[in-house]
C-alpha cells in the first residue's frame, strides 16, 4: 500500500520532456499552474486537460500512473465535490428537503474536480520527467541570486536532494517495521480513529529512531567524500539552454494565452 | 615514504569514556598492500579505521597519512582525498538518487571540472561493473551493488587508499562475494592500498596481512598464514579461524599430514588430493 505513493518518483526516459532544461519545466510548470487557476469555466478547464493529456502523450509515460497519485487525494477531492454540490445556491434540480443539489453547484464541483486533477496530474508530469537530483538543482541554479539576500539556496537544495534519496528507503523500513510490529501481535486495522492513531506510535518511534541513525551515517559519508557546503562546489550536469527549451516555452506561453482568451468568451461558473 | 598511513603511538579516548578505546597502536600500512584488520566487536578496529582520513583524530601520539599529520585541520581535504572510506551499511553512505550521479559528489565537492567529471565517474564505474546500472535509483540495486557504487564514489577521486569498515556485514552471500571481488581488483590491477575492517574470518584469510586487534591494541601482525595457524590464541580473543583451517587442524590432530598454514578450500582440496595420490 505504501508502495503506491509516485509522488516524488522519477521515470527514467528519454523523451522530449525528459531531454528539456529543468529550469526551464520548473518555469513551465509555474506557467502551467496559472493556467489552471485561470478557467472559471469547465470548459477551459478541459482544454487544460487536454493539454497535459498531449504532454503525457510526449513524455510517454502512461496516464495510469496519474491514477495512482491522484488516489490519495481522492478524499479531498470528494469532500470538496460534496461541499460545492450542496452549498452553491442557484437553480435548484433536486430538492431533498434539509439540502438541495443545485446546477451552478454541478458545475462549480465539476470545476474543482478538474482543477485539482489537473494540477496533480500536471505538476506530476514535472517530477516524473525530471530526476529529482536535476530539479533540486534547477531549484538552486534558479534560485542563485536569492543567496545575495541571505537565503541559504544550496543547503536547501542538498536538503531537498537528501529527502528525495531517503524517501524510499524509509518507505521500505515503514513496511518492515508494521511486518515486525504485526507479527508481535500489533493491530493497525481496527478500531476508532484514536486507536489507529495511537497504533502508529510503535511505528514512528523505530522509524525516527533509525532514520536519526541513518542522518548521522550520512554526514560522516558526506564528510569522507570531502563534502564542504556549496562554496567552491563544481557540477558533473550542466546545464544549456537549447533550441527545445525554447519551443515548448513559447508553446506554453501560447497555451496559456490561449486559456485567458478562452476564458473571456466562455461564461463564468461563479456568475 | 613507503607508508600511506603511519600511526606512532596512538591512542584514543571517545569523550565521556574513563577506558582507552585505542590503546598505543604503532601501525604502519604500505603503499599497495592488502590488509585486513580483524577482531570482534568493540575490539577497536572501527575507531581505529575513522583516524585514517581524520573522522577522529589521536588523544595522544599521531597519525600520518602519506606524510600529513591528521590534527592539520586545514588539510583535511588532503587527507581525505587520499584515503578515501566504505561504510558498512549501503544505504546510509549514498547520497545522491542516481547512480552516476553519487559517484560524481565527492568529484563535485572537490571541484573538479564538469568534463572530467563525467570521464572519471564512468571510469570508475567501469571499473567496479556497474556501468550499466548507472541511471539506475539506489533503492533498485541489491546490497552488492549499493556497496560498488559506494566503491566507485571513492574511486573516482583517486584516493590511493580505500579503507573498508565492515562493508559486507549487511550483505547476503553473494554480495559479500561481489564486494570481495571489487576490492581485489582494484588492489591488484589499479594499485589501490586497501584496508579492509571486517569479523569475516575467511576475508582476512584472501588479504596479503592480517592485523588482530583485541580491546584497543594490535595484539597480532602478521602473514594471514602465520596468523591463522595460532588457533589457541585466536580463539582466547573470541575469534574463529576459517573453517578450511580448522578443518586441516583437526586432521593434524587425528595424524593425517596437512600442512599448517591451509587458508583456502581449493588449498586444501589441492593437499588431499597430494596426500591420497602419496598413499597410492
Amino acid at each position: 500500500m505504501l508502495k503506491d505513493i509516485t509522488i516524488g518518483q522519477y521515470f527514467a526516459g528519454d523523451s522530449l520532456i525528459h531531454r528539456l532544461d529543468p529550469r526551464i519545466k520548473l518555469i513551465l510548470t509555474m506557467l502551467y499552474i496559472a493556467m489552471v487557476f485561470i478557467p472559471t469555466n469547465p470548459a477551459g478547464l478541459i482544454a487544460v486537460a487536454l493539454f497535459v493529456v498531449a504532454c503525457y502523450g510526449v513524455s510517454g509515460i502512461s496516464l495510469s500512473t496519474v491514477r495512482r497519485s491522484l488516489k490519495p487525494i481522492l478524499p479531498i477531492v470528494v469532500f470538496t465535490t460534496i461541499l460545492n454540490i450542496f452549498f452553491i445556491e442557484g437553480r435548484v434540480l433536486v430538492n431533498l428537503g434539509f439540502v438541495q443539489i443545485t446546477y451552478e453547484g454541478l458545475l462549480v464541483s465539476a470545476l474543482m474536480v478538474l482543477r485539482i486533477v489537473c494540477l496533480i496530474a500536471g505538476t506530476s508530469l514535472l517530477t516524473y520527467t525530471t530526476s529529482p537530483i536535476a530539479l533540486t538543482d534547477a531549484i538552486e541554479r534558479l534560485f542563485a541570486p536569492m543567496r545575495r539576500i541571505g537565503v541559504p539556496v544550496h543547503e536547501l537544495a542538498m536538503m531537498m536532494t537528501i529527502a528525495l534519496r531517503f524517501i524510499p528507503t524509509l518507505i521500505e523500513e515503514t513496511d518492515k517495521i508494521m511486518a515486525a510490529q504485526k507479527a508481535r501481535g500489533a493491530d493497525m486495522e481496527s478500531g476508532g480513529l484514536v486507536d489507529r492513531v495511537r497504533a502508529l506510535i510503535p511505528i514512528l518511534v523505530p522509524l525516527f529512531v533509525s532514520a536519526f541513525r541513518r542522518a548521522l551515517d550520512l554526514a560522516t559519508a558526506m564528510e569522507c567524500r570531502c563534502y564542504r557546503g556549496g562554496e567552491g562546489r563544481t557540477r558533473m550536469r550542466q546545464m544549456q539552454l537549447m533550441p527545445r527549451d525554447m519551443v515548448a516555452l513559447v508553446v506554453t506561453v501560447a497555451g496559456l494565452a490561449g486559456v485567458i482568451m478562452l476564458n473571456g468568451w466562455l461564461p463564468s461558473v461563479y456568475g | 615514504m613507503d607508508n600511506i598511513i603511519q600511526t606512532e603511538g596512538l591512542s584514543f579516548r571517545y569523550e565521556g569514556s574513563d577506558t582507552l578505546a585505542l590503546n598505543n597502536i604503532t601501525l604502519s600500512i604500505e603503499r599497495g598492500s592488502f590488509v585486513a584488520v580483524l577482531g570482534h566487536n568493540g575490539s577497536g578496529k572501527s575507531t581505529l579505521a575513522k583516524h585514517f582520513n581524520a573522522i577522529l583524530t589521536p588523544t595522544e601520539g599521531s597519525c600520518h597519512i602519506d606524510g600529513i599529520d591528521t590534527r592539520e585541520q586545514d588539510r583535511l581535504y588532503d587527507i581525505r582525498r587520499r584515503v578515501g572510506m566504505v561504510f558498512q551499511n549501503p544505504d546510509n553512505q549514498i547520497v545522491a538518487t542516481l547512480v552516476e550521479e553519487d559517484v560524481a559528489f565527492g568529484l563535485e565537492n572537490l571541484g573538479v571540472e564538469p568534463q572530467e567529471i563525467r570521464r572519471r565517474v564512468d571510469q570508475a564505474l567501469e571499473v567496479v561493473g556497474m556501468e550499466a546500472f548507472k541511471l539506475h535509483a539506489p533503492h533498485q540495486l541489491s546490497g552488492g551493488q549499493k556497496q560498488r557504487v559506494a566503491i566507485a564514489g571513492v574511486l573516482a577521486m583517486r584516493t590511493e587508499c580505500i579503507v573498508f569498515d565492515e562493508p559486507t556485514a549487511m550483505l547476503d552471500p553473494r554480495g559479500r562475494a561481489e564486494v570481495m571481488e571489487a576490492m581485489k581488483h582494484l588492489n591488484r590491477n589499479h594499485g589501490v592500498t586497501v584496508v579492509l575492517i571486517t569479523h569475516f574470518m575467511d576475508e582476512a584469510a584472501q588479504c596479503d596481512r592480517v592485523v588482530v586487534m583485541d580491546s584497543g591494541s594490535v595484539v597480532l601482525d602478521d602473514s594471514p598464514e602465520r596468523v591463522f595457524t595460532q588457533i589457541g590464541a585466536l580463539r582466547s580473543l573470541g575469534l574463529d579461524v576459517p573453517q578450511v583451517t580448522e578443518f586441516a587442524d583437526l586432521m593434524r590432530r587425528s595424524g593425517i599430514n596437512l600442512p599448517e598454514g591451509i587458508l583456502t578450500e581449493e588449498a586444501c582440496v589441492a593437499e588431499i588430493e597430494k596426500l591420497l595420490t602419496a598413499r597410492q
